[in-house]
């Protein structure tokens, strides 16, 4: 076992590197280990129980074997629509074991994730860290046979994708379907111009420059960019941190994928005028786990940058502008999207989020006044330095400046990203997305809005429809019921777990929902899932809990016919307990018929 | 410093800077149901009872600090259903059969439960398999009655300040486990105050109990709540 020593004693004394290790530990063993996981506590002076909580915390940790060779199957709406269930079917059969299980021979493991960010190219898996996106059950069957002859994940990456997916770095199957090209976030840039700009302007004129402009976070908060500098830079503090949330987890967003893919530099350019307006001098990127595929091509687009003095000391020819960026990685949580866990990941601790307040901005990474921003948002900030503000405000709504990256999937013909300007309606961007006849439109991801066809005139703004940037297309023949259903299993796996209404509230209302689809349910049933909803929401922790009863609620409220079509009126009480099925259950377990056909209570 | 001037259902009430609502309650004698929040302990706000609403919007109590002007609604027919809401789902995450349980009328959330006059709870019972973890010599942790409050997590450390106590797990399998070497060395007194700080039956220790037979335990005297009313604290 003297690997796990060095790997373990590569690693810094300090418990900020426990995400670290236990990346480079699961790499290397296919999980943590028993005697890993004491060696690891020891090294970083944590208690062993620590140490598995934060390896159970994460998805891609596992305190036992997940094979030699691991896929992990997205198990998002969309990729459901697009074919999962026949995929599945096929791994399993060349695997000979189930997903959630190593096969025999310990070769290969099989587990489900939620969406890894290719919702535009399902059914999608990770491989070993490799992604191979647009599966069928023959290409899956590949996948296992190559991997039990020794063929590595990455040799089986025939056809590359498109644009940067096909660099030497990067080497992805994956394809970036830019279907509309926007002037803010791929209008031409001369790269440095935005830092440029800022060097020559105080700190205090840059977030001026922000705030005129009315920059609102992309990510779907919707705060306003300029105002959150402003408070950071305002705290006295040592150091301040600008980190960059690379999390996204929203089921059906994928456009920071693309940002990150063909645009790094506008990117990182962004984060440098962000540490310049809040007077940091490191930026964190915080890369999800999913993404771990671009790391090395962020990578040099960083070296690259240090090279033409856009980072490092003297950025852009200023003396005392020094600004450089490190790139963190997630472990499969998509809570850690959720700015105070993101924090707290980083730390190297389980993604648990914080109370607040106190905000990032006074307290954040280190604990120290931190600006947290989405990957898009500092893109536009870098456009607008370049360009400036009145450029900026001359598009979208009066209210909702700008252009919006958007990432379309589902039922549509030319699904992929598009950047609009706020204000385009969804009949338009189904239009644009060949989307026509769809029978429902989720806006937002899982915790967005579920949109019914009279809702189609609404607006993409902050003031209607705001959203981080997931649109799935449901058409005609899909089933509300199945989706709400994906929808909330995701929110029972991804829920931290910290607090009670979120932790115990979303496995309740899952139950309640399931007895109507179920065709048990009564009208009191929907009040029951109405008010739960709103109590999950009112009294939950964070953004997760306050969100995630909306595929319900929202559907109730777009689509009331289905639910009461689906519901026995005037019965006052129907039991979730099915008495015929638990009966044929246990004829089946018996082996036996009961001589009285009837059940018991007739 | 200067007294922040804030009112909790319309009742005037003074705080001092820093202090959060649950605090300022309890130093103006009112009572605000908590039960993750421990004297001592830096809040966390898991449970979420303190749930209150300022200006439409809710917020755990024990996590908010007080600001001047701020209009707290504490005892609304609504926030107190929302409240019993609470209590009732962690009835049924968990496995709590207090006729058995050595922690019955010194349990805070058995007290609750009589305080909000919980006789069925409107969930179904989950009934969720869990463990009970005995290795440690001094301490049994119950995991069917853990309300997963982070009190231990908090307050139970060894001498070398590293966590005894930590969560593990996610989502609705999040658990309490107990670092079996470290537990180790824990003496008596630190047993003590383990089971003490627990505001459930989970953490129980072993050898000893029903040393006061129930009956005569501390909210079998007095409602849970009733010391704050007269302003003189837990």
């Amino acid at each position: 076992m003297a690997k796990l020593k060095d790997i373990v004693h590569r690693h810094p004394r300090d418990a900020a590197a426990l995400l670290g290790v236990l990346r480079d530990v699961q790499a290397g063993f296919g999980h943590v280990p028993d005697e890993a996981v004491g060696r690891i506590a020891a090294h970083l002076k944590l208690s062993e129980a620590e140490v598995r909580g934060a390896v159970s915390f994460y998805h891609f940790f596992s305190l036992t074997p997940r094979g030699a060779s691991t896929v992990y199957l997205n198990d998002s709406i969309t990729s459901r629509m697009k074919g999962r269930t026949a995929v599945a079917k096929a791994f399993e059969e060349e695997a000979g074991c189930r997903f959630g299980e190593v096969s025999g021979d310990g070769k290969v493991g099989l587990f489900p994730t939620s969406c890894i960010g290719m919702n535009d190219q399902e059914p999608s898996a990770i491989v070993d860290g490799v992604v191979f996106a647009g599966l069928t059950p023959d290409k899956a069957r590949a996948i296992v046979r190559g991997l039990r002859e020794g063929r590595s994940a990455a040799s089986q990456v025939t056809a590359l994708g498109d644009g940067a997916n096909q660099s030497e770095l990067v080497r992805a199957m994956v394809v970036n379907n830019i279907r509309r090209r926007g002037p803010v976030l791929f209008g031409a840039h001369e790269p440095g111009a935005a830092l440029r700009k800022a060097a020559g302007l105080s700190p205090e004129q840059v977030i001026d420059e922000v705030k005129r402009a009315g920059l609102l976070g992309r990510g779907g908060a919707g705060f306003p960019t300029g105002l959150k500098w402003e408070f950071c830079r305002r705290e006295k503090a040592a150091e301040h941190y600008v980190v960059c949330n690379a999390d996204e987890g929203e089921p059906g967003t994928f456009k920071d994928r693309v940002i990150l893919t063909e645009l790094p530099k506008l990117l990182f350019e962004g984060m440098a005028v962000a540490g310049y307006a809040v007077g940091a001098k490191l930026g964190v990127l915080y890369l999800r786990s999913e993404y771990a595929y671009l790391r090395a091509h962020l990578e040099d687009a960083l070296a690259g940058m240090r090279q033409d003095g856009l980072l490092g000391r003297g950025v852009a020819g200023r003396a005392g502008f020094d600004f450089d960026i490190v790139i963190k990685s997630g472990a499969g949580a998509y809570i850690c999207g959720e700015e105070s866990a993101l924090l707290e990941s980083a730390e190297g601790k389980r993604g648990e989020p914080r109370d607040r307040p106190p905000f990032p901005v006074s307290n954040g990474y280190r604990n120290l006044p931190t600006t947290v921003n989405n990957v898009e948002t500092l893109a536009t900030a870098a456009r607008i330095l370049a360009e400036g503000a009145a450029w900026f405000k001359g598009m979208g709504t009066a209210q909702s400046a700008g252009t919006k990256l958007l990432s379309v999937s589902g039922d549509c013909s030319r699904p992929g990203v598009y950047e609009v300007e706020y204000g385009l309606t969804l009949d338009q961007l189904l239009e644009l997305a060949g989307g026509a006849g769809a029978k429902a439109v989720q806006v937002g991801g899982p915790s967005g809005t579920m949109v019914a066809p009279d809702g189609f005139g609404r607006k993409i703004c902050f003031s209607d429809l705001a959203t981080g940037g997931s649109v799935i297309v449901f058409g005609p023949e899909r089933d509300i019921f199945e989706i709400v259903e994906n929808f909330m299993d995701f929110f029972v796996e991804e829920s931290c777990g910290w607090c009670v209404p979120c932790r115990a509230g979303n496995v309740l209302l899952k139950k309640k929902f399931e007895k109507v689809r179920r065709g048990l349910g009564t009208e009191a049933d929907l009040r029951d899932l109405e008010t739960w909803g709103k109590l999950v929401k009112a009294t939950s922790r964070c953004g997760l809990g306050q969100t995630s009863p909306n595929p319900i609620l929202t559907t109730m409220k777009s689509f009331p016919d289905l639910y009461a079509a689906k519901v026995r009126k005037g019965e006052a009480f129907v039991p979730e307990f099915d008495l015929d099925a638990a009966i044929r259950d246990g004829c089946a377990a018996a082996g036996r018929e009961p001589e009285c056909k009837e059940h018991l209570y007739d | 410093m200067t007294e922040i001037r804030f009112t909790i259902d319309g009742q005037p009430c003074v705080a001092q800077p820093g202090q959060t609502i649950v605090e300022a309650a309890k130093a103006n004698g009112v009572w605000i149901p908590v039960l993750c929040n421990y004297e001592g302990l830096k809040p966390v706000g898991s449970c979420r009872i303190c749930t209150v609403r300022v200006a439409g919007r809710y917020m755990a109590a024990c996590t908010q600090p007080v600001t001047e002007g701020m209009a707290v609604e504490n005892t609304a027919a609504d926030l107190e259903d929302m409240r019993r809401s609470l209590i009732e789902m962690l009835f049924v995450e968990g496995n709590h059969f207090c006729p058995a349980c050595e922690k019955s009328g010194n349990c805070e959330l058995q007290a609750l439960a009589y305080r909000y006059q919980i006789l069925v709870p409107r969930f179904p019972y989950l009934w969720p398999a869990k463990t009970l973890d005995a290795r440690s010599p001094r301490l049994m942790l119950e995991r069917n009655r853990c309300i997963q409050c982070l009190r231990c997590v908090r307050g139970v450390r060894a001498k070398d300040g590293r966590k005894i106590f930590a969560a593990v797990e996610r989502g609705p399998r999040v658990a309490i486990e107990i670092d079996a070497k470290l537990a180790e060395g824990l003496s008596d007194a630190e047993a003590r105050r383990a089971m003490d700080i627990c505001p459930v039956g989970a953490i129980i220790r072993k050898e000893v109990g029903f040393a006061v037979p129930i009956g005569r335990r501390k909210f079998d005297h007095e409602p849970i709540g009733s010391d704050a009313a007269k302003g003189i604290g837990r």
